[in-house]
């Protein structure tokens, strides 16, 4: 019992305890005390900001997201399956990939201003790109005699989509989808902090500027927190849809 | 297949050069290709855009070398203490996935906009990408390989050499790829962002000035050298697993 709760927990309480004594008497101006940053985290978040600037900026997140994850399988499953397409799209997919995905937010902003429309815009071209490669590879890459089997069944259409061809490509989408997603939350941020009049990276930004230093190091700690929540959600998620796999995993590594 | 992929990048190409010039997206926003290349062409011929792109270059190799760096070390010596193991895997969980650009304010008020504030994110990025692979593989250590190296008595640093090094390697030169393109992606964000000087501080200049095609121009230059990068990195793997199985299984008999 003292293993498994005392040990993970040790560095962690550690580090914390360590960073509030040392910064305790800081009068550092841009170091400012922990209990100052958490009074400022409590004054600055829970009031007017979470439904002006927090709230707006995970739904366009979310919307964003979910966009790119339904174009991205349509069309990875679309590129997966035939063979040609996938060799006449690869080299343009290769560079659209390798492109870094914020410097997509100048042009953005030619074609949709600085609203929201460009957040979302600049969220899903840049969380596209691993969900749409990654769902390729995992269409590409199933199971041979599945799908003689579901020829020989004449089982076609939408049913062999959703129990051959998705299925068997579900882990590989997930591992797309959890790249995704941390992208998700770096355009987020660098959507708003380019450009924006609201959202979280927005009003971090705007502390920064305004020498607001406990402020802006509670933003900082919401960001990070917001990250590890995020990834927290998306491996609950994971889990539960993909228990099947993670089962027929641990069930190969037993023999 | 060949054929396929010639073809596909040629329809991509008249694409971006017919789409604009039909107006079927404003001119203005997206020029046609051949007027990007104009622009390209251009910048070529200014030294500033060298300069630039050397400063680009520049902060990704030292950001990069030292998460590698800091990342193989430290991955090692954790992942062989077993305690040190337990400790720390919790707070590595927790670190791992705070967004990196969530240090972007913190880095401009500590360092300004010069080059160490973007160093900061490239290699807070790239860094766990090298440490978690790094821990994976030390855990990948066959039991027996162990056990065998316990039996003839290998000193500390055989171990590590013959024992943790051969095992890990392939987990690193993941680490290695995921680190380079991360750090590309952060090197330029940090210079569009911040305003360090290199190609993402031209991007933003070209796009508040309203040089469009200018702004393609270079959008296109740091799309090829992702590329670059990523060609690099692949022919890297190649070279330094050029030993494993996984990669000898590859070429045909």
């Amino acid at each position: 019992v003292i293993r498994r709760i005392v040990v993970p927990l040790a560095l962690p309480v550690v580090l914390v305890a360590s960073w509030w004594f040392v910064s305790a008497g800081s009068t550092d101006f841009y170091r400012p005390p922990l209990q100052s940053i958490l009074s400022a985290f409590v004054n600055t978040w829970f009031g007017d900001r979470i439904t002006h600037d927090v709230l707006p900026s995970l739904a366009r997140l979310v919307v964003g997201y979910l966009v790119a994850l339904v174009l991205g399988v349509a069309f990875g499953v679309a590129i997966g399956r035939s063979r040609r397409l996938r060799a006449a799209t690869e080299p343009a997919l290769e560079f659209l990939r390798a492109i870094p995905p914020p410097v997509l937010v100048p042009i953005l902003i030619l074609f949709a201003g600085i609203g929201d429309l460009m957040k979302v815009l600049v969220i899903v071209s840049g969380c596209l790109w691993p969900i749409l490669l990654n769902t390729v590879e995992g269409v590409r890459a199933v199971d041979e005699v599945l799908t003689d089997t579901c020829r020989t069944y004449h089982i076609g259409g939408w049913r062999r989509l959703a129990h051959l061809t998705l299925r068997a490509a579900s882990p590989q989408i997930a591992t797309g989808a959890r790249q995704a997603l941390s992208i998700g939350i770096i355009l987020m941020v660098i959507s708003e902090m380019f450009a924006a009049q609201s959202g979280l990276g927005f009003t971090v930004i705007q502390f920064q500027r305004g020498f607001q230093i406990p402020e802006m190091w509670s933003g900082v700690l919401l960001l990070g927190l917001l990250g590890v929540a995020l990834s927290l959600a998306f491996r609950l998620v994971e889990r539960r849809v993909l228990g099947w796999y993670h089962g027929l995993r641990a069930a190969d590594r037993e023999w | 297949v060949r054929k396929y992929a010639a073809l596909g990048l040629a329809v991509f190409l008249v694409l971006l050069e017919v789409v604009p010039r039909l107006g079927l997206v404003p001119r203005d926003y997206l020029p046609p290709l051949s007027r990007i290349l104009v622009a390209l062409a251009g910048e070529v011929r200014q030294g500033s855009f060298w300069v630039a792109l050397g400063d680009t270059a520049r902060t990704w190799a030292i950001g990069l070398a030292i998460a590698l760096a800091a990342g193989v070390v430290l991955g090692l010596v954790i992942g062989a203490v077993p305690i040190l193991r337990a400790l720390t895997s919790s707070t590595i969980e927790f670190l791992r996935p705070i967004p990196s650009v969530a240090l972007i304010p913190l880095a401009v008020l500590l360092y300004g906009n010069s080059i160490t504030a973007t160093l900061l994110l490239v290699v807070y990025a790239s860094f766990w990408q090298v440490l978690v692979q790094v821990l994976h593989g030390v855990a990948d250590i066959d039991p027996i390989a162990s056990d065998t190296a316990r039996s003839y008595r290998l000193s500390g640093w055989a171990r590590v050499r013959h024992l943790m090094w051969p095992t890990a390697l392939p987990y690193v030169v993941t680490g290695i790829r995921l680190a380079t393109t991360v750090a590309l992606i952060l090197t330029i964000t940090g210079e569009l962002i911040i305003g360090t000087p290199g190609l993402g501080k031209e991007i933003a200049t070209a796009q508040t000035s309203g040089a469009v095609p200018a702004m393609y121009a270079l959008v296109l230059v740091t799309g090829v050298l992702g590329v670059l990068v990523n060609l690099g990195t692949r022919s890297f793997e190649r070279l330094a697993l050029a030993w494993h199985p996984s990669v000898r299984g590859e070429v045909p008999a």
